[in-house]
């Protein structure tokens, strides 16, 4: 597809796109973020150091970033996805043969003063490939068995050399990401209830072959799947945060105990507070009602992103929203349910909100390219 | 690619389906995100709000109990004794000032430990425990008891702490232990938990801290309910820690006790290596210094003092001292120039005193000269020429081959800290430290010890085990008490012949009437020794200095001094144990050196003070009074008594 099929007689050209950002977006974006920077400010004992400033400066930068990458055209982001996918590919690889080692799993490549994180690049590189492939791939074949073998592949490759880092949050991301893309392209849903009936199947064998003869796991392997299912099976690590986290939360109440007025003390306790558990400072301070304004402001991101998904007919667009908003929904999903104690500890930050740089760019870039596609979406004929 | 229309509206379909069905999903999850919220928020927040502020569940790390040190009979060496202290919370205790001069009043608080605590306190985070007392006694910490009313926020505790019973006899090996620092924190990747707890004590140097991880076992936890005021109302589950294992070493504390008495005094340091195992029997460093100190947390003052000594006692000088090993390297000369055929052993050398190199003029220690001396006599009576000749006619490079099969210039792999490689020179070393070729000049330097060769204690007296076994001994700390069966040590393959020369003349030094140590032999049945003294230059003597007059070792200042050394093994016939004795500026190898490797010797083959039927009869009487004054420094024989069960 070249940028002619584009509807350019409607098209927004040149200055004229600023008029066509998503600019309630937008909003909803900073509102997220401005939760986030209260939490930092509150965290820090009323102080914009050592967590708010950065992040401030970070998301303005974010924020930059986003809206040059709104305002190349989407021809153009569609054009050099094979390639960006191959990039961050060639950098997980170099991250397995050159990467350095910090706290104990290989994630940053060094390139000069660079300091990259490959893996967090190829969140969106594995989305912009499998949307580009599904856009370029005839639609009668999307459901054949090769075709959809290939773009497995595609999220797979990416998810596997994650996985070896280790980093089994992000490789997660990845892989649910790219499944969501692959879902929403039409891939017949026999393949998702295959995938999903083995691994239900495959889950239920090895936990009922545990004590049989036939155990398929060693024991310790057993033992480290309770831990990682129940956290209060290792009282000395995952389960004392979750059970601090907990009590914090719960007792935040229907409106909190206030703004900086949080237990500190006990939360002293969690090394992850302004990154993976913010949210418990947050449900703590402000409540439910602080807490379910940011789950209601995140699916109203969603519900905005979706809606203009379903706005264009440029295929390569709705895919790369859809695909960029998944990825953005298990970021909270996940990160909400972990600190509730609904899901296990992984490492999954409160998008825009927890501190932290690599996962912020990454999303705002996220957005960049969901903005592109809404501003250069090909119209529906009326 | 191209799409029709058609394809257009299907693709859109498509995806608006499958969006709105993932769009259903995402909104499920929310829902039950947002359901779950709501529970724990609305419908369980009393429940929650009660545990976080009258009945907060506290997990408590129960410290495991350290791992304790034996010696290679089961003597502690390290053990860990009941310890009753007092702690502090801030934010329980409210008015720190108030808190703590109470306490002053019940339990003996000077000035200075009130103002440590109160800034530790205020360093650290209120909700973090600081030590105000230890080692309490019995009626101080029934007296905090009592009045628990009156101070909040204080805790009386129980805890174990470490303690060394032998005090400065194995410092130099064990170790000590110490509060875990912010720096050993960030050294670690993933630290243990148990780390966290405040004043837990952690190995700092030696075998504590090359063992930390079989020492420290790991921690177990206790969840308990507290009340507001931090009180526990009860245990909810416990999970018992392990304890640290236990180690051996190789040395024996009785034997390293009578060696660091017998260097007392002196900036010395004395080494005794099995020569079968090469378990390491003693490996003394005087003087030493109270590790129980360091436990403490070492005053200021004392630290100074410990700094400003010039015999420097925080130095393991075994290990880490590095020494030109002067006439105790001939044997490596002599073995080399054997090996490298340049002699054939028997042939003679001419000493008139001095020898013409390059145009320098090199001279033996004996300005008159040895006439004309054999290996043998050679050694004996270490004569310096015939040694500079041999490494003339080898060269540097056979030397350092055989220094390393000899067990020089090595590093061994010993749970201490500090171990050096000494120094072995070769061409390529001068080269590229000195940026110089090697000068043949350097070879006659090399040939006595001096120059370049630098060696530790250690390693001569596995050099020593080496000469006297011909095998590969390798020197060890650590010792599994199941162990049956000697080690396999491999053969060094030295020929025979060549080591029964090197053993003569090793023999004839002690024995033999003309012998530099002679008047340190062993008359004693099946004890008699072999061994080679030294006496190494730290500044030589210039001509200038020799022509004003300076000629003797005790018109010098004590820091400018030769060093002294001895290395000795023995029995003769049947070589148990090696012998290395290195005094700091102690002047001659024979007068300082070799009476210390001789009566260390007779105490490791006699597991005590030695008999004086063992030395020369006219020197029995001296040797008595020496021996009683010893006496009296030694560990009482209750420490000494095995404990181990």
């Amino acid at each position: 597809m070249s940028y002619l099929e584009y509807n350019t007689k409607r098209m927004p050209a040149g200055l004229a796109k600023v008029l066509y950002v998503n600019w309630p977006l937008v909003a909803l974006l900073i509102a997220v973020a401005a939760y986030g920077f209260v939490m930092l400010y509150s965290i820090a004992g009323g102080s914009l150091h050592p967590w708010a400033e950065p992040q401030l400066k970070r998301f303005g930068a974010g924020l930059v970033i986003m809206f040059v990458v709104a305002f190349v055209p989407l021809w153009f982001w569609r054009s050099i996805s094979g390639v960006a996918y191959a990039v961050s590919v060639l950098l997980l690889l170099g991250v397995e043969f050159f990467g350095s080692v910090g706290m104990g799993a290989k994630r940053w490549l060094e390139l000069g003063p660079l300091r990259l994180q490959p893996s967090e690049l190829a969140k969106v590189t594995t989305i912009m490939a499998l949307a580009a492939f599904y856009d370029w791939l005839d639609l009668k074949k999307t459901s054949r068995f090769l075709w959809v073998v290939l773009a497995a592949l595609i999220a797979l490759v990416p998810t596997f050399l994650v996985l070896r880092q280790p980093d089994l949050g992000t490789a997660m991301l990845i892989l649910m990401g790219g499944g969501v893309v692959i879902f929403a392209a039409g891939v017949h849903w026999g393949y998702f209830a295959a995938i999903i009936g083995t691994g239900a199947a495959t889950v239920v064998a090895v936990m009922q072959s545990r004590g049989t003869e036939w155990q398929i796991l060693k024991d310790y392997q057993y033992r480290r799947i309770d831990a990682f299912l129940d956290p209060t099976l290792d009282p000395l690590g995952a389960g004392y945060h979750i059970n601090q986290s907990m009590i914090a939360l719960g007792s935040g109440g229907w409106s909190g105990r206030g703004f900086m007025e949080g237990t500190q003390a006990r939360l002293n306790f969690l090394p992850e507070k302004h990154t993976d558990f913010i949210f418990t400072t947050l449900a703590e301070e402000f409540g439910f009602v602080g807490a379910s304004s940011l789950l209601l402001l995140y699916m109203m991101v969603m519900g905005l992103c979706l809606l203009s998904a379903f706005n264009t007919t440029n295929r390569f667009g709705a895919l790369l929203i859809i695909g960029v908003t998944g990825t953005f929904f298990l970021y909270f999903a996940v990160n909400m349910a972990m600190v509730m104690g609904l899901a296990p500890v992984v490492g999954v930050p409160l998008p825009l909100v927890s501190y932290g740089g690599s996962a912020m760019i990454v999303l705002m870039v996220g957005f960049g390219l969901v903005q592109s596609a809404h501003i250069h979406r090909a119209r529906l004929p009326s | 690619m191209k799409r029709t229309e058609r394809e257009k509206e299907f693709s859109h379909r498509v995806i608006t389906r499958r969006g709105l069905l993932l769009g259903s999903l995402q909104l499920g999850v929310a829902g039950t995100l947002l359901w779950r919220l709501r529970d724990m928020q609305l419908n369980q927040a009393e429940q929650f709000h009660l545990l976080a502020e009258e009945n907060r569940i506290n997990l408590r790390l129960l410290p495991p109990v350290r791992g304790l040190i034996f010696d290679r009979n089961g003597v502690l060496l390290a053990g860990n004794e009941q310890n009753y202290r007092v702690v502090i919370k801030r934010d329980d205790a409210g008015d720190i000032d108030l808190v703590l001069s109470r306490l002053a009043r019940l339990i003996d608080l000077s000035d200075e430990d009130i103002e440590r605590a109160r800034r530790d306190m205020l360093r650290n985070r209120p909700f973090v425990p600081v030590t105000v007392a230890e080692r309490l006694s019995w009626e101080e910490i029934s007296r905090v008891a009592a009045n628990a009313p009156a101070l909040p926020g204080v805790t009386p505790e129980m805890g174990l702490s470490r303690h060394y019973p032998l005090q400065g006899d194995t410092a130099h090996v064990v170790g000590y232990v110490g509060p875990v620092s912010e720096r050993d924190l960030e050294a670690l990747e993933a630290p243990d938990p148990v780390l966290m707890i405040p004043r837990f004590q952690i190995g700092k140097s030696g075998v504590e801290r090359m063992q930390e991880d079989a020492l420290r076992g790991r921690a177990g936890s206790q969840r308990v309910e507290v009340n507001a005021v931090g009180r526990v109302m009860r245990e909810l589950d416990r999970v018992e820690g392990t304890p640290g294992g236990n180690l051996h070493l190789t040395i024996d504390a009785k034997l390293q006790n009578y060696a660091l008495e017998r260097l007392h005094g002196q900036s010395a340091a004395a080494v005794v290596v099995d020569v079968a195992s090469g378990d390491i029997l003693a490996l003394a460093s005087g003087p030493s210094f109270d590790p129980n100190l360091f436990v403490r947390g070492i005053s200021g003052p004392d630290f100074r003092a410990l700094l400003d000594n010039d015999h420097r006692p925080l130095v393991n000088k075994t290990v880490q001292g590095l020494y030109p090993p002067g006439s105790t390297f001939k044997m490596v000369t002599a073995l080399a120039a054997l090996e490298a055929g340049a002699t054939n052993g028997q042939e003679t050398v001419f000493c008139p005193g001095h020898m013409d190199v390059a145009g320098n003029r090199f001279h033996c220690w004996r300005r008159g000269g040895h006439g004309r001396v054999g290996m043998v006599a050679a050694l004996s009576q270490s004569c310096d020429v015939y040694f500079y000749e041999m490494a003339q006619r080898c060269g540097i490079d056979k030397i350092n081959e055989m220094s390393t099969r000899l067990g020089l210039g090595i590093r061994y792999d010993l749970p201490i800290n500090s171990v050096s490689a000494g120094l072995n020179p070769t061409r390529e070393w001068k080269r590229r430290n000195r940026n110089a070729e090697w000068l043949v000049g350097d070879t006659v330097n090399a040939s006595i010890g001096q120059g370049f060769v630098l060696t530790t204690p250690l390693q001569l007296a596995v050099m020593t085990a080496r000469l006297a076994s011909n095998k590969a001994v390798l020197p060890r700390l650590l010792r599994d008490p199941m162990e049956r069966a000697a080690r396999e040590t491999a053969s060094l393959d030295l020929r025979p012949e060549w080591l029964r020369l090197i053993r003569r003349g090793m023999a004839e030094t002690v024995n033999d009437q003309r012998g530099t140590a002679y008047s340190s032999r062993i008359v004693a049945d099946g004890q008699v020794m072999a061994g080679k003294t030294g006496t190494s230059q730290v500044f030589s003597i210039t001509r200038a200095e020799r022509e004003a007059g300076i000629r003797r070792q005790e018109d010098l200042p004590w820091n400018r001094r030769n060093h002294a050394l001895f290395v000795d093994y023995a029995p003769l016939d049947d070589p148990r144990v090696a012998v290395a004795v290195v005094v700091e500026h102690g002047g001659g190898g024979s007068s300082a050196a070799a009476p210390i490797g001789r009566d260390i010797t007779l105490a490791a083959l006699n597991g005590g003070v030695p008999p004086l039927s063992a030395y020369p009869a006219p020197q029995r009487n001296r040797i008595r009074a020496e021996q009683i004054e010893l006496e009296e420094r030694l560990r009482p024989a209750q420490l000494l008594r095995v404990s181990r069960a």
